[in-house]
């Protein structure tokens, strides 16, 4: 029974979204309540369908830039050369945790104009530290004698890294991956104060005309996206986990 | 055969390994015994380049190690260390094929090796090649990692304190299957312990080590009968000395002609196993037969008693 009650909600969660976003009118009687002065309760502006994938695929692209800095970097200062470039990298990336999106916005809008731009920039910045925390974690992890094997049978130091190292720390580094994807997933809302297209856009329009209906829409939606693409990562994770032996070595 | 020349080590302040000088008979075990902090993995460590020599030379088959590149030089040599440090994310049989894999043979001969080595630890091919290693046992698991360091027919054996985390019937077990294919393919083995009883009876010769130094090089016998005052006297030092002695030589190397009544000896035991039988039995002597359990003589109470006395 209870093995059951994480694929029906999936499925439900799943169902949910794609009515949201494809058939909106669907949803009209019980958003009509949130809307006040015969406001209208479904957003018409742009179609649903075009700002959805618009959002996800500023997220996507955020998430593969960030991802690639943050694994580049993570790498680098795990190597003997880069080791001590560890602290300044660490400061860096909280930086761009710490600096709300917000504010890199308005200070890259100046600089790279509307749109986009600004956006991505603000998203991989903010995304950067799960990623590059957890994939220093996941190769400080991999067990030392499985290195010094590594290195005592003549494995190269790349080979060390692509055969041995990132194989091994790929379900942490999974994990990273997952956290910054949500976060993006709802910060990149906010790249439409700058005119990036995204559902950000149908939050703000309710924000701006005050309805309460628009609002429901938009956040109803991209949490709905960030729940499902956690959980879908988490199971990628899982697979990667039990592929490397990591799993069934914590379970049994 | 290997030949260290004034080999040391420094890590910063420290002398890790200081002026050893040793040469290692081909087809033979010797064993570097220590306690933690003695340089004795230092030692070893150096003879693959892991770490590199501070000064001095190391010469395999009169061959300078430095002349090749570190990398080149391990995949030639097998290397077996403490929790065999498998790579949990292959199979047993890409485990063992690692360094045949470097090296660019040729599929169906890694599969051919990998079988042959499975077979050859008393493993199945087709149950084994395709597990993982979390699903072997911890002896399997050591046999897998010693499997995976003999896989391209390397001449030398480098082991790390191989059996130091396994349990003491695993670990017997295992040191008899070294011994067995030690014999069988007639490598150089180099292996590192702190446990003089491993020692003694794994290796040829055995090097003291204490402090970065080597403080004797010899044979189990010699450093059981004629301890280097000091440290080496204290570590073989105690109740257990003629034991030990005895446990180096079979039953034949002291048999006697004659016959006697009682249950028989072969004569490949050792005569530790002779002792604690005659003791057992409460007999002067006992008969002494071949593996075909023909009689060869006998073995007294009093020869044994000589053999397991010290020097005067």
């Amino acid at each position: 029974m209870s093995r059951l009650v994480g694929p029906v909600a999936r499925l439900a969660a799943l169902a949910l979204l794609l009515a949201l976003v494809l058939r909106p009118e669907w949803f009209e009687p019980i958003l009509k309540p949130f809307t006040e002065n015969n406001a209208p309760a479904i957003y018409t502006q742009s179609s649903l369908l075009s700002l959805t994938l618009a959002h996800l695929g500023l997220v996507a692209v955020a998430s593969l830039i960030g991802a690639a800095l943050a694994l580049v970097m993570g790498v680098f200062v795990t190597r003997p050369m880069g080791a001590e470039f560890l602290p300044l990298s660490r400061s860096l990336v909280n930086i761009g945790q710490t600096f709300p999106p917000v504010a890199v916005l308005a200070l890259a809008v100046p600089v790279v104009g509307f749109g986009v731009k600004p956006t991505l920039i603000a998203l991989v910045l903010y995304g950067l530290l799960p990623i590059f925390e957890n994939t220093i974690t996941g190769l400080k992890e991999v067990p030392g004698n499985v290195v010094e094997a590594a290195r005592g049978m003549g494995l190269s130091p790349n080979q060390q890294l692509f055969r041995v190292e990132l194989p091994l720390a790929l379900p942490v580094i999974l994990a990273g991956i997952r956290l910054s994807v949500v976060i993006n997933m709802g910060t990149a809302t906010i790249g439409s104060t700058v005119a990036a297209k995204g559902l950000g856009e149908v939050i703000i329009a309710g924000l701006l005309t005050s309805n309460t209906a628009f609002i429901l829409q938009g956040g109803i939606i991209v949490a709905l996206l960030a729940v499902l693409l956690y959980d879908a990562l988490a199971i990628l994770e899982r697979r990667v986990a039990r592929r490397t032996g990591r799993l069934a070595e914590v379970t049994g | 055969m290997i030949e260290l020349d004034h080999v040391s080590r420094r890590f910063g302040e420290q002398l890790a390994v200081d002026d050893v000088s040793f040469s290692v008979e081909r087809g033979t075990i010797t064993v570097i015994v220590g306690t933690s902090g003695s340089g004795k993995s230092t030692t070893l460590r150096m003879i693959n380049r892991l770490i590199e020599p501070t000064s001095g030379t190391i010469l395999i088959d009169g061959k300078d190690t430095a002349s090749v590149s570190g990398e080149e030089l391990r995949r030639g040599i097998g290397y077996v260390i403490q929790g065999n440090g498998l790579f949990p994310h292959w199979t047993v049989a890409r485990n063992i094929a690692t360094v045949p894999t470097l090296l660019g043979w040729d599929s169906s001969r890694v599969a051919r090796r990998v079988d042959e080595l499975l077979s050859l630890f008393s493993m199945k091919p087709e149950d084994f090649r395709e597990k993982f290693p979390h699903q072997l046992s911890g002896g399997e698991q050591q046999r897998v990692g010693v499997a995976r360091a003999l896989a391209a027919e390397p001449g030398l054996l480098l082991m790390d304190e191989p059996f130091g985390a396994l349990d003491p019937i695993i670990r017997a077990k295992a040191q008899e299957d070294l011994l067995a294919v030690q014999q069988r393919l007639g490598i150089t083995v180099v292996l590192v312990t702190h446990d003089m009883e491993e020692a003694i009876h794994l290796g040829d010769k055995i090097a003291v080590m204490d402090g970065g130094k080597l403080l004797q090089y010899a044979p189990p016998a010699e450093i059981l009968a004629n301890p280097a005052p000091g440290f080496v006297e204290k570590l073989v030092d105690g109740v257990d000395r003629p034991f030990r002695l005895l446990s180096l030589s079979p039953v034949a190397s002291i048999v006697e002609p004659g016959t006697a009544e009682g249950p028989p000896i072969l004569e490949t035991a050792t005569l530790r196993d002779a002792l604690s039988e005659l003791l057992w039995h409460r007999r002067d002597a006992l008969p002494v037969t071949a593996g075909d359990g023909t009689v060869r003589g006998k073995i007294s109470l009093q020869s044994l008693l000589a053999h397991a006395s010290g020097p005067a």
